[in-house]
């Protein structure tokens, strides 16, 4: 096989694999295709998508973030109580989206300054920031979160068809598409995940980009918390239990390499709409939920094969 | 006498570039066969098709007259063909021990259980051989990378190999090491073995090699006896026309002091390392591997902590605590080890030589792609580098093209002062030359250079003084025109 067909393959084998998917579930359920299906669907990716952005930046680094769920939780109990206690709601929103960011340093900050593993700083984070979120919310929903339109929107608000929250999710794709690839910032995370020691002796901030890294990932997962908040009208204190996993899986669906250096975000977004696209799928064809973890979990292997393969 | 190895018309491209034509090689057993050309001319892909690890698009391999079809090394090594690799392949986490057997460790029978004390035992007596005492059980990382070049080194002696290959392995050793590998080499020849040896060192080759074959462009251009040739002819064969003196002259004299360092010191090496060096002018810094040459050029970078001194730059002092101040204080630094710390190996060359360069080729944090590719064109072209793209991944280039990418990135800062550690390390002698005309250029632009070399046929062809480094001092400084390779040599052994 030659080289230039091998890597169309490598980069487009996550879409040939959607769209395979796609036509195998419209052809086995045709109300898959329905304009309301695929807007649901596309709801319900955006916000594991938000993570699994802010996830394929810390992953090009070379990290990992475990303590994504965790976060959204936290984030999305602090705008629920300021709300509840009648705060100007976006102050509470940027209070909520603050706290996602400081999370995120403390996690930067650990891993760069105190040279923890990513995967255990993150691990301990985890627990710590779900914890808090006990204490916080003395491990009961926060609910009466007031009715400001402002917070229903986020999560509840359409533009003609199109859920906000799907809006979100493409500017924010938009947005990060444009800083992997246009920006020195951007230049400095595939460095840094390439190879930690040349970047640091051509001048590069190492340290200071993996903080930002965690920076941005914390801030996307208070936002997620945050849509999910507004949808549900109230902040669970266990929202987002095991979200890390679901981001991950859509980082590396994505062809984006665990040890940095090597992906890209658009995708990421690929990986999320197929984990997303299965879930619906399997819902509508009556596929027990127990099995439909079977089913995912095999979609994910069979890629990363199919990748290895292709290296 | 019959070849063992006869290669007939091999032919190799890569993704559509031919870098091997049809070239045809003999080797007989008891010579050591020097194979030449300048970087990228497919030396090394003709010995790694040979050995299996590439796959030949055309031609014949024969081993003892019977034509073979290795799939990997392991085969090739079976067939008696053991190689040293030009990119060290340590294994840096696992210890000496573990990587001299690595794939063949010693067991009792079957079971699986090691044969620890005797895989240690036979470590040491194969790097004691070659004149060093490293304890086995020490991380291969922390060496040094002429140790680990060893290391390599006597792993591949380790096969009793029947045909051995060498690419450039004396790049990275010092004299002393040399020497070793050379008797080394020369028992081997007695005993029958066929060594290919391919090194960008005329010297060693005139010294050691009984024929020599030339490849240009991925053609092969010849084969010559050493006794019915001369240096001259063959670079003209590898470059394909005269190329003059090696050592080209430089008429501008130095100006007034830009660069000086006072007690530089480190937490375990370095003393009171102090030195200057003008503007236009090129410091050398010889001694001996582990004297301590890189430690004092990283500290200045700020890429190793320093326990004191100080550092001046036309008169001011200044603060450098890492590679970012050193940069912003016109600092460039080519580093020793393009593998590790020069170059993001996954990265294309476009991207790799604009590394250290970000700042100047953007706007408010967005790169300008325009000029960035721009740069790149630029230093390509200047420096002569062959890739078929600025886009190809830089780990798809040859060793002495590598070295070049890490040479044009730090070119494009613009430094005030450039440290250069062994920049000509596994160039060819065109390149070679090309770098020098380029350090030339550059004092005349009033940049002061310091450059760490283990060849002091270039410390003295190129430098205005000499700085000799003695265990982590200053063990002196000699000018130019007083330098010659014995006092050299006496300084850095600790002679006086
Ligand atoms: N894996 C690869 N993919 C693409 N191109 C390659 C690959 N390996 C080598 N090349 C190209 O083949 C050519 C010959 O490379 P090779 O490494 O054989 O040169 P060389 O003679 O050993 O040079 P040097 O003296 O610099 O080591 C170069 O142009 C190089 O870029
Ligand atoms: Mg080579």
């Amino acid at each position: 096989m030659s080289r230039k067909w091998t890597h169309t393959l490598q980069t487009a084998g996550p879409l040939i694999g959607l769209i395979l998917i796609v036509i195998i579930l419209s052809i086995l359920s045709p109300s898959f295709l329905s304009l309301n299906n695929i807007l649901n669907v596309l709801r319900q990716v955006s916000i594991n998508a938000l993570i699994a952005f802010g996830m394929t930046l810390v992953i090009l680094t070379g990290g990992i973030d475990l303590s994504v769920g965790s976060i959204l939780a936290l984030g999305g109990a602090i705008t629920a109580k300021m709300l509840a206690g009648g705060m100007d709601p976006i102050l509470a929103v940027l209070i909520g989206l603050l706290a996602g960011g400081i999370m995120g340093a403390i996690n930067g900050i650990v891993i760069t300054k105190g040279k923890v593993a990513p995967f255990i700083a993150t691990l301990a984070t985890m627990t710590i920031f779900r914890g808090l979120t006990l204490v916080y919310t003395d491990g009961r929903p926060i609910t009466g979160l007031g009715d400001s339109t402002f917070f229903k929107m986020i999560g509840k608000g359409y533009i003609s068809y199109v859920p906000l929250p799907v809006i979100w999710m493409l500017i924010a794709f938009v947005i990060l598409l444009f800083v992997l690839k246009k920006t020195v910032f951007g230049r400095g995370i595939y460095a840094v995940g390439g190879n930690e020691e040349a970047s640091i002796l051509s001048g590069i901030k190492a340290g200071r980009v993996k903080i930002w890294v965690y920076i941005i990932t914390g801030v996307l997962s208070a936002f997620a918390g945050l849509i999910l908040t507004s949808r549900l009208n109230s902040a669970q204190p266990n929202a987002g239990m095991s979200y890390e996993l679901d981001a991950i899986a859509a980082v590396v669906l994505g062809g984006t390499s665990l040890v940095g250096g090597r992906g890209w975000i658009f995708g990421t977004l690929v990986g999320a709409l197929i984990i997303g696209v299965l879930n619906n799928g399997l819902n509508l064809l009556n596929v027990s939920p127990f099995f439909q973890q079977v089913v995912k979990g095999g979609v994910i292997l069979l890629a990363v094969l199919i990748d290895r393969r292709n290296k | 006498m019959k070849p063992i190895i006869s290669m007939t018309n091999i032919s190799k491209s890569f993704s559509g570039n031919k870098v091997l034509n049809d070239v045809s090689l003999d080797i007989f057993p008891g010579e050591i066969h020097a194979l030449m050309g300048e970087n990228g001319a497919g030396k090394s892909t003709l010995m790694k098709i040979l050995t299996g690890i590439y796959s030949k698009d055309g031609g014949t391999i024969e081993v003892n007259g019977a034509t073979v079809h290795f799939k990997d090394a392991k085969e090739a090594e079976h067939a008696g063909i053991s190689v040293i690799h030009q990119e060290l392949n340590i294994i840096p986490y696992l210890s000496v021990m573990e990587n001299m057997f690595l794939g063949k460790q010693l067991t009792y029978g079957k079971t699986g259980i090691l044969k620890t004390a005797a895989m240690k035992k036979e470590t040491k007596r194969r790097l004691s051989q070659l004149g060093i005492a490293i304890e086995p059980e020490k991380t291969a990382g922390d060496l040094s990378v002429g140790h680990q070049q060893m290391v390599e080194i006597a792993k591949a002696l380790a096969t009793d190999a029947k045909v051995l290959i060498m690419d450039e392995p004396t790049a990275a050793l010092t004299d002393r090491e040399i020497e070793t590998l050379f008797k080394v080499m020369n028992g081997l020849r007695k005993q029958g073995v066929a060594i290919v040896y391919i090194s960008h060192r005329m010297e060693e080759i005139f010294r050691m090699c009984d024929r020599i074959s030339v490849l240009r462009d991925g053609k092969y251009i010849g084969t010559k006896p050493i006794q019915d040739t001369t240096m001259d002819e063959i670079i003209k064969m590898m470059v394909g026309r005269e190329l003059g003196d090696l050592f080209p002259d430089r008429d501008k004299s130095a100006g007034k002091e830009f660069l000086r360092v006072e007690d530089l010191s480190g937490p375990d090496l370095l003393e009171n390392v102090s030195f200057s060096v003008k503007e236009g002018e090129v410091l050398g810094v010889a001694g001996l591997m582990g004297a301590g040459r890189s430690e004092i050029v990283e500290t200045l970078f700020g890429a190793r902590a320093k326990s004191g001194g100080k550092i001046f730059i036309e008169g001011k002092q200044v603060k450098i605590k890492n590679p970012f101040d050193a940069k912003k204080a016109g600092i460039a630094f080519v580093t020793e080890d393009r593998k590790s710390e020069g170059l993001i190996l996954g990265m294309s060359v476009r991207k790799n030589m604009s590394l250290p360069n970000l700042k100047t080729l953007s706007n408010q944090g967005i790169i300008s792609s325009k000029r960035e590719k721009a740069s790149a064109r630029n230093f390509i072209d200047r420096l002569n580098i062959k890739t078929h793209s600025p886009e190809a991944d830089v780990k798809n280039l040859s060793g002495g093209n590598q070295q070049k990418v890490v040479i044009g990135k730090w070119l494009g800062i613009n430094p005030k002062i450039l440290i250069l550690d062994e920049p000509t390390r596994g160039v060819d002698i065109g390149a070679k030359k090309e770098i020098y005309n380029i350090i030339n250029e550059l004092t005349e632009q009033g940049v002061a250079i310091i450059m760490i070399s283990s060849e002091l046929p270039e410390v003295l062809g190129m430098s205005d003084r000499i700085m000799v480094i003695h265990e982590g001092r200053v063990a002196r400084i000699i000018d130019k025109k007083d330098a010659n390779q014995e006092n050299i040599m006496q300084a850095a052994t600790g002679g006086e």
